[in-house]
């Protein structure tokens, strides 16, 4: 197979970008067209995940800077699935609101292009670039409504966050490439795993690692750089929170994961602590705030940077050897799969929700289930899911990270993790009491959904179950990523 | 074929719920459908009780699947002594609580009986599962529809009552997750009986004692035992009528279950040294929950106190046994009492008979009475004990019916509470005589308060009409004074009061199969070196 072919997935949102951008100047937009703009999109983004699942069985290999393996095409795979659940339910949602769609699933395919590249990225400039195509689409995306002073101000804070951050990672690679003379993860590994490394460069290397980590962090909403998430998830546009909240993040710890486990593997000791440090503390700080939101889109924002926290705990526990068939490094990979499909679920209810009522306060979930019993289903196996109740995704996903922290035995870490599945489950459960717990007559009219979403959580609740009751083909996927990157690591 | 058994019962209830939320049209006709398909479980565990085959022992009417490979654990199912009378008992309770709602549940029908089926299945999930993963998943899971059932059909304070009950074994539950997932680590293998066999942590105890207090962290929540039930007083009070029944009849079990068929096979060098608290708390909260009822006005209250009073037998009986988990301990301890390790062994046998004799009679006598409560909260819309009096002379049937439990409960000879209280000490006393005496006090203070404060100030005494303003019949119609049982009542309550009579009479039939799995147990734990 030639070069290019190997970027198949990469080369279909491009020209499906190029595409969406094309008619967009060519043709008048009024509403009715500017809906199918979604579709198209939703379209490319489902060819973009047949071309991953291809690569999914390809030998691993390189191509510009980029490696082309099982984990990437999974990590894609995740991502993509993601964004075409966004664009099939978003787009009556944006119809609505702005005369602007072709601007939006445009910029929404480079999100998407820039993720997939984020991916296999092997190379820090490659990384550091595409973090910040990333970052830039999306600050645009965020702001999109920019007449309402909220969406403006989701952008702008996106905006000032993102730029110190990635100035703040841009320095720490620099560090690494001055110690090491290559851009090249794998060089990278290799120089570090050199038995004459000075002790001096091993502890030069913590700050560099601190820098670098900053721009992850950010990416991945991780404390303490995670305050701009609960205002500009709160702000964006619905299809946009939801794509920064899953998509977005499953893409930023799959480069987390490249660079800290290949890249760094020798100085495990050095990063295992600081990783694991903020891991409790995203987690903690995350549920916390959750407690007292009582707007369900803040409050979901919140869930999803404590969520951050126990993903994190996979990357603490890697393990190169492992027989029990949790590594680690599957954990966050199945996390983020789960994760995903019950975080666009979730979000996609609250659209819905958003859709009929205008509002996202807890009252505007008042008796759903009287107005529509379906959604408010749905949306409560999102919700136990993201509490990790067994039997869904959710559940899960917390099993093999919380399991993988065991066998490492960071008792603490896990104690600490458990305390705070305790408290999440407290919010989650305060949603699903408004939506239950009332009496009939004050609840409302009936609520219609548009076809979109309907579909959209359709497949989000069906995909929910499947990973939670017969997990074997996910597992299997998880497994092949997750032990192609780590045979190749030098622990 | 016979495999397919536990299958088909155990997702008959999920293809029930299924039907109800599908296909549920009238509210009559999702009664009727409910009652009659939760018939087939019924039939299933009667015929499970029939068909448990003695000679053979064992786990039987197995079924083996493979499920997920990649971690090792299996799709495994499997009865035996200890299980396939709890099962019966779920069954049994489930039907009587389905009928007995389809009298007085007359708001949300569809949703209470969808999530009624779905308990259902959870609870026998967790008595048939023999897969870790499997019977966790079960276990949380009933968690959820008793959450909705408590905050939707509860009474006054249900939304506190519901996130209490739900946080409190969520996070007992977490603890567990974590105990399970250390002894798989350890052994490699999320089967029970396979995990049990490997005997995990058996060098050691540092590690074994965390595992330990993982697990009973989890099972100690459900039982609930003492310092872990606080949630119990407000969920069981507040939970609707046939949520009490469940929650103390089945629910509570879960715990219990977990204790013999996973603790002390897997863990016996932990039990052995954890022994005594275990038989420390048992006696406590045998002695404190009944003390505590004695202080009770809200009659639905005093029965859940009675409950965590209840219990405590049952985690006494355990945890004496728990104390010769091991052929060391055994010997020394026949050493410390002269007697024969045999006779001690006896002895641990007795206490297991009485601790799960307990949990069954536990489960029909409470069940019972917090019909009996239902029964007189749907006329009197209160529970508080001091606006009843003189109740026998106007409710002639219901006095009968709620003497029967009662004299059940604090264990008068010839009804079934008897025998489990009187193995549970028989037992005890052989090997921690101290606190078995000590416990004992608790059956004082159980008549105490059963004729004290229920009989006395419901039944006797004179009727008042002043107290109560408006009485009703039981389908709300408003009445003059205090109505009789009816008949779907009556028909609720014979079969429990038939079952209390019988095990009090003549127990051999339920104790054989109890005992069948209490010696298997501790020839197991024989076996070990």
């Amino acid at each position: 197979m030639n070069a290019l072919g190997l970027l198949l997935p990469e080369l279909i949102l491009l020209v499906g970008a190029l595409l969406v951008f094309l008619l967009d100047v060519a043709y008048d937009t009024d509403r009715e067209s500017g809906a199918s703009y979604g579709l198209v999109s939703g379209l490319f983004l489902v060819v973009a995940f047949l071309a991953a699942f291809f690569q999914m069985s390809l030998e691993p290999q390189q191509a510009f800077m980029m490696d082309i393996d099982a984990f990437a095409a999974f990590i894609k795979m995740t991502v993509f699935a993601g964004m075409a659940l966004v664009a099939l339910a978003g787009g009556r949602y944006m119809n609505r609101r702005t005369y602007n769609q072709g601007e939006f699933w445009t910029f929404f395919l480079i999100v998407s292009l820039a993720m997939s590249i984020l991916a296999g990225a092997n190379n820090l400039v490659l990384i550091y670039i595409t973090i910040e195509l990333l970052s830039i689409t999306s600050y645009m995306l965020a702001a999109f409504f920019r007449d309402e002073l909220r969406s403006a101000e989701a952008g702008m804070k996106y905006f000032l966050y993102g730029s110190v951050a990635s100035a703040v990672m841009l320095y720490g690679l620099s560090f690494i490439y001055g110690a090491v003379g290559s851009l090249d993860l794998r060089e990278v590994a290799g120089f570090f795993v050199q038995p004459d490394l000075t002790e001096e460069l091993r502890v030069a290397m913590i700050p560099a690692t601190l820098l670098a980590l900053a721009g992850f962090a950010f990416k991945a909403s991780l404390a303490p750089f995670y305050q701009w998430a609960p205002d500009t998830y709160e702000g964006s546009p619905t299809p946009v929170t939801t794509y920064l909240s899953t998509a977005s993040k499953a893409a930023a710890f799959a480069v987390m994961a490249r660079f800290f486990v290949v890249g760094l593997s020798a100085l495990d000791v050095e990063w295992v602590p600081i990783l694991a440090g903020l891991s409790i503390l995203t987690m903690t700080m995350g549920n916390l705030a959750a407690l007292r939101q009582n707007n369900v889109k803040r409050l979901l924002a919140y869930s999803s940077v404590a969520h951050a926290g126990y993903i994190l705990m996979g990357l603490v526990a890697v393990a190169a050897n492992a027989a029990s068939g949790m590594d680690g490094l599957n954990g966050v990979l199945l996390y983020l799969f789960a994760y995903l499909f019950t975080n666009v679920g979730a979000f996609v209810s609250l659209m819905a929700v958003e859709e009929t009522t205008g509002s996202v306060e807890m009252e505007a979930f008042q008796g759903l289930i009287h107005r529509a019993p379906w959604l408010a289903g749905m949306f409560t196996l999102f919700l136990l899911s993201l509490a990790g109740i067994p039997a869904t995704g959710g559940f899960l996903g917390k099993f093999f990270v919380f399991g993988a922290a065991v066998q490492h035995q960071y008792y603490w870490l896990v104690a600490i993790a458990l305390v705070n599945a305790g408290i999440a489950a407290f919010y989650y459960l305060r949603i699903i009491r408004t939506m239950y717990f009332g009496s009939q007559e004050d609840a409302g009219s009936r609520l219609e959904l548009p076809l979109g979403m309907q579909a959209t959580l359709l497949i989000c609740t069906l995909a929910t179950l499947w990973i939670g009751l017969y997990p074997p083909q996910v597992l299997d996927w998880v497994n092949t990523a997750s032990q192609q990157i780590l045979t190749a690591v030098l622990f | 074929m016979e495999s397919i058994v536990l299958v088909v019962m155990l997702f008959w209830p999920l293809l029930a719920a299924l039907v109800v939320l599908l296909f549920g049209g009238s509210d009559r006709a999702v009664k009727t459908s409910s009652i009659l398909m939760s018939l087939v479980p019924l039939a299933l565990s009667v015929y499970l009780l029939w068909g448990y085959d003695f000679e053979a022992g064992g786990i039987q009417f197995q079924v083996r699947a493979e499920w997920i490979p990649q971690i090792n654990a299996s799709f495994r199912l499997g009865v035996d002594g200890l299980s396939i009378p709890l099962v019966f008992l779920t069954a049994l309770l489930s039907t009587l609580s389905l009928y007995y709602s389809a009298g007085v549940i007359r708001h949300r029908v569809k949703e209470y009986f969808f999530l009624f089926h779905l308990l259902e299945m959870s609870m026998l999930g967790v008595f048939v599962a023999l897969d870790y993963v499997l019977f966790y998943i079960f276990w949380e899971i009933s968690l959820v529809p008793m959450y909705f059932l408590i905050g939707i059909w509860g009474s006054d304070n249900r939304d506190y009552a519901a996130v209490k009950f739900f946080i409190y074994t969520l996070v007992g539950s977490v603890a567990m997750l974590l105990a399970i997932l250390a002894i798989f680590f350890a052994t490699g293998t999320f089967d029970i009986l396979d995990a049990a066999a490997a005997q995990p942590f058996s060098q050691q105890l540092t590690i074994a004692s965390l595992v330990f207090w993982g697990l009973f962290l989890g099972f100690a929540f459900k039982v609930p035992s003492f310092p872990f039930h606080t949630w119990l007083p407000d969920a069981h009070t507040e939970a609707p009528t046939a949520g009490s029944v469940i929650l103390a009849g089945v629910l509570l079990k879960l715990g219990a279950y977990g204790l013999l068929r996973i603790m002390l096979p897997t863990l016996p060098h932990a039990a052995v040294f954890w022994a005594p608290w275990l038989v420390a708390l048992g006696a406590i909260a045998i002695v404190y929950g009944a003390f505590v009822c004695v202080a009770q006005s809200d009659l639905k209250r005093l029965i859940a106190y009675s409950s965590v009073s209840h219990m405590g037998y049952v985690v006494l009986g355990i945890g004496a046994a728990a104390a010769v988990m091991t052929p060391e301990a055994l010997a020394d301890l026949a050493n410390v009492f002269s007697l024969s390790p045999e006779a001690l062994q006896d002895s641990a046998a007795m206490a297991i008979n009485g601790a799960t004799l307990q949990m069954f009679n536990h489960g029909i006598i409470t069940g019972a009475l917090f019909f009996l409560v239902g029964i007189l909260y749907e006329r009197a819309h209160t529970r508080d004990l001091f606006r009843f009096g003189g109740l026998s002379a106007r409710t002639p049937y219901y006095y009968g019916l709620m003497m029967v439990a009662a004299f059940a409960s604090l264990g008068l000879p010839g009804l079934a509470g008897f025998w489990a209280e009187f193995f549970t000490f028989r037992g005890a006393f052989a090997i921690v005589p101290a606190w078995a005496a000590f416990g004992t006090l608790g059956i004082i203070i159980t008549a105490v308060y059963f004729l004290y404060r229920i009989i006395q100030n419901v039944f006797l005494g004179e009727y008042d009409p002043a107290k109560i303003e408006h009485w009703t019949t039981v389908d709300g119609q408003p009445a003059e004074g205090p109505t009789d049982v009816v008949g779907f009542e009556k028909l609720t309550l014979w079969p429990l009061v038939a079952a209390m009579l019988l095990i009090g009479i003549y127990p051999t039939p339920l104790v054989e199969y109890f005992n069948q799995s209490a010696l298997e147990l501790l020839n197991f734990v024989s076996t070990l070196s």
